[in-house]
């Protein structure tokens, strides 16, 4: 049987909009998806760290407060500092073009914006988790 | 309204209508007609689909005129012929600078009212040093950390001659209290201030999610506020009960209307239990809604809005002074309506529901800027988007005589059945243990969360079409307006004036008021007066909430109970 693909989903920052998160959520787990959503205003290392002991494939991060340029690089450093980046980050919100292509360099594996309909972050999370190898 | 004989003979004619419009319908497989909201939509509406429509007092009772119980068409007899709706646009980024600026500007293109946003960290209680505040100064609205920060925003314009908006909750009182005391210093008399605290806790815990405090003592804020206002500050209006950021989290209309008017509700027992008087503090309250792209919907859900409060005010708190029955209300207009895709459509989109809300009564509006689903709106964005107003209240018509869809058969239908699905609403939430329950179940925010992700479905299996994002799209378009950036020297900025404030403050003096605050929450006093004489002292905004957090503690969502099962 194919695992099942789990993600944590996870609101940084002190923005409160959790419209979007909790869409992806639902859309998600009707998909088959295993879902955690961690609630509002996690720390970059809370995120992490919840996201190594659950063990997920995927964290997905929204940010519509305007501070993805600071929360997602964090991120990203927690994830190199506690040797998990394997683990693929993956974002949304309210994401200039500008941004979202620095961010996709730096390494965050693909950011949504406004109007993306939700089949496409199920797709992407369903080759990008086929083709993880997770480290050990 | 309509007697018994013609609305007999209007049933046969119709039946026979009917006969003939099916001819039409069985050319064509139709697709289902509904409303944003995802209610079923009649062919045809007639006054057979008027409930009571034919009692003699049924125009008395649920219409009547402008400016008369139960207000159906408008608080004021003569609506903008007499006073033009409050053109108020919402505005704040970056450094207090920047948006004295921008309001400045605003005022100068025939803005008539102003409207505070802040940032997160000042939402939140947190001063821009706080490391929670790393990356979000002046992103969302401009940064306050101080009194001085408020005098610089208010630099060179008459607090005495505009109102002034502010939207700010958890600390509503100490923004406040910065506010009086900027008025002081100018010199202005502070019975002569004019404006609104948007001041709404119950919205934050159902649908914002910018809370600090658990319910109840954020409550005791609210009516400590409402207490000192009504003695020293009697034209402002403490409360702006707002249903704007429950639509923008995913409700229908009606979820809007009834979870909004029972947060109203619940202040206002909350105020009477407080021990004051409801015929003093009811007519400082006010209203604020999202206006939707539904045109029709929208209109009725305001005009429902207004009478259902004008009768829970009169028949069941009992109020006896007429001014408590009025349910005022600002407007602004769907963000979340807005598409990131061919962005230039929000004009349109944004000049439709301005609109609504025009046809609906409302007293003040701000309409968005074409760019917020990119970032802040650029100066050419906010200018545009006061434009529209402008367009609406000068050319269209559209002003010229009060309630014009009063006695349309559909919005009328509309109205009746928007007031019924909101009184079922407030059973339920009765039925489950009032307000406060409801929140801390997570009812309100399951059933929001419901509607928002049935409105998503809809969208994807292309059963509603919003263009440019799942129909007439466009390939490789390219986003070409131009998209606000905030200086990442603000913060760094914003941190350096913070910190020569407290080196240069009585700091002594500070530690006693500060002390002095915590003692009187402590002791279940009002804490009002003791906020005000911290922020004279130039006390932070997040030292006044951490004493505060002290006493108090922390509201902590359970994120489980808020999903959809």
């Amino acid at each position: 049987m194919e695992k099942k693909v789990r993600v944590l989903l996870a609101k940084p920052g002190l923005d409160g909009h959790d419209r979007g998160v909790k869409v992806i959520a639902a859309a998600l787990r009707d998909a088959g998806m295993e879902v955690i959503y961690t609630g509002l205003r996690q720390t970059p290392q809370m995120i992490v760290d919840a996201a190594i002991q659950e063990d997920v494939d995927a964290i997905g991060v929204s940010i519509l407060s305007g501070a993805h340029m600071t929360l997602f690089p964090a991120i990203l450093e927690e994830l190199k500092a506690k040797d998990a980046t394997d683990i693929i980050l993956f974002g949304g919100g309210i994401i200039p073009d500008d941004d979202k292509a620095e961010l996709e360099k730096m390494g965050v594996a693909k950011i949504f914006t406004p109007g993306a309909p939700t089949e496409e972050a199920i797709k992407f999370l369903r080759e990008a988790a086929g083709s993880r190898s997770p480290k050990e | 309204m309509f007697a018994g004989k013609f609305l007999e003979n209007l049933k046969e004619k119709l039946s026979s209508w009917d006969k003939n419009a099916e001819k039409y319908r069985s050319k064509k497989s139709l697709p289902r007609f509904f409303t944003i909201s995802g209610q079923d939509i009649n062919e045809l509406y007639t006054p057979l689909d008027i409930k009571g429509s034919s009692e003699d007092d049924y125009f008395e009772k649920q219409i009547n005129f402008p400016g008369e119980y139960p207000y159906t068409r408008g608080i004021h007899p003569t609506m903008y012929r007499t006073k033009m709706w409050t053109f108020r646009q919402f505005a704040g980024m970056a450094s207090p600078e920047e948006t004295n600026q921008r309001f400045k500007y605003i005022l100068a293109q025939g803005g008539t009212g102003l409207s505070a946003a802040f940032d997160l960290p000042t939402l939140m209680g947190y001063d821009s040093d706080h490391a929670h505040s790393l990356g979000e100064v002046g992103k969302c609205g401009v940064a306050v950390d101080t009194l001085a920060d408020m005098e610089l925003i208010f630099e060179g314009i008459d607090l005495g001659k505009v109102s002034v908006s502010m939207t700010i909750n958890s600390p509503a009182s100490i923004i406040l209290a910065m506010y009086l005391a900027v008025a002081e210093k100018k010199g202005v008399a502070l019975d002569k201030l004019r404006g609104t605290l948007q001041n709404d806790i119950l919205k934050e815990y159902i649908a914002q999610k910018e809370f600090i405090y658990p319910p109840k003592p954020s409550i005791k804020l609210i009516t400590d506020m409402m207490e000192y206002c009504l003695k020293n500050v009697p034209q402002w209006n403490t409360i702006s009960i707002s249903g704007y950021h429950i639509r923008e989290a995913g409700s229908t209309a009606a979820q809007e209307l009834a979870f909004t008017l029972a947060d109203g509700f619940c202040y206002i027992e909350a105020a009477i239990e407080a021990g004051l008087d409801i015929d003093e503090f009811a007519p400082r309250l006010s209203f604020f809604f999202n206006a939707h792209s539904d045109f029709f919907e929208e209109i009725a859900k305001y005009r429902a809005a207004r009478r259902i409060y004008a009768r829970h005010m009169k028949e069941k708190y009992k109020a006896k002074n007429e001014k408590s029955w009025l349910l005022r209300f600002h407007t602004q207009t769907a963000g979340c309506s807005l598409t990131a895709q061919q962005p230039e459509n929000n004009i349109v989109r944004t000049a439709i529901q301005a609109l609504s809300a025009v046809m609906g009564g409302t007293q003040s509006l701000h309409t968005n800027s074409m760019d917020e689903t990119l970032a802040l709106p650029s100066e050419r964005a906010a200018l545009i988007a006061l434009r529209t107003q402008q367009v609406i209240a000068h050319e269209t018509g559209v002003a010229n005589t009060v309630d014009p869809l009063g006695g349309s058969y559909f919005v009328e239908a509309l109205t009746d059945k928007m007031e019924k699905e909101a009184e079922e609403y407030f059973a339920e939430i009765e039925k489950r243990g009032g307000v406060l329950t409801c929140i801390e179940e997570g009812f309100f925010q399951t059933e929001i969360a419901r509607a928002a992700y049935q409105f998503q479905k809809e969208i994807e299996s292309k059963e509603r079409v919003i263009v440019g994002v799942n129909g007439y799209t466009m390939e490789g378009e390219k986003i070409d307006i131009p998209v606000l950036k905030i200086d990442k020297e603000c913060e760094r900025k914003q941190i350096a004036a913070l910190k020569k404030i407290k080196a240069e403050r009585n700091n002594g003096q500070v530690q006693v008021l500060l002390d002095k605050l915590k003692q009187v929450a402590t002791d279940g006093g009002n804490t009002f007066e003791a906020i005000l004489e911290c922020s004279r002292e130039y006390a932070t905004l997040g030292e006044m909430c951490d004493v505060l957090r002290d006493v108090w503690g922390e509201h902590v969502e359970n994120p489980a109970a808020m999903q959809v099962s």
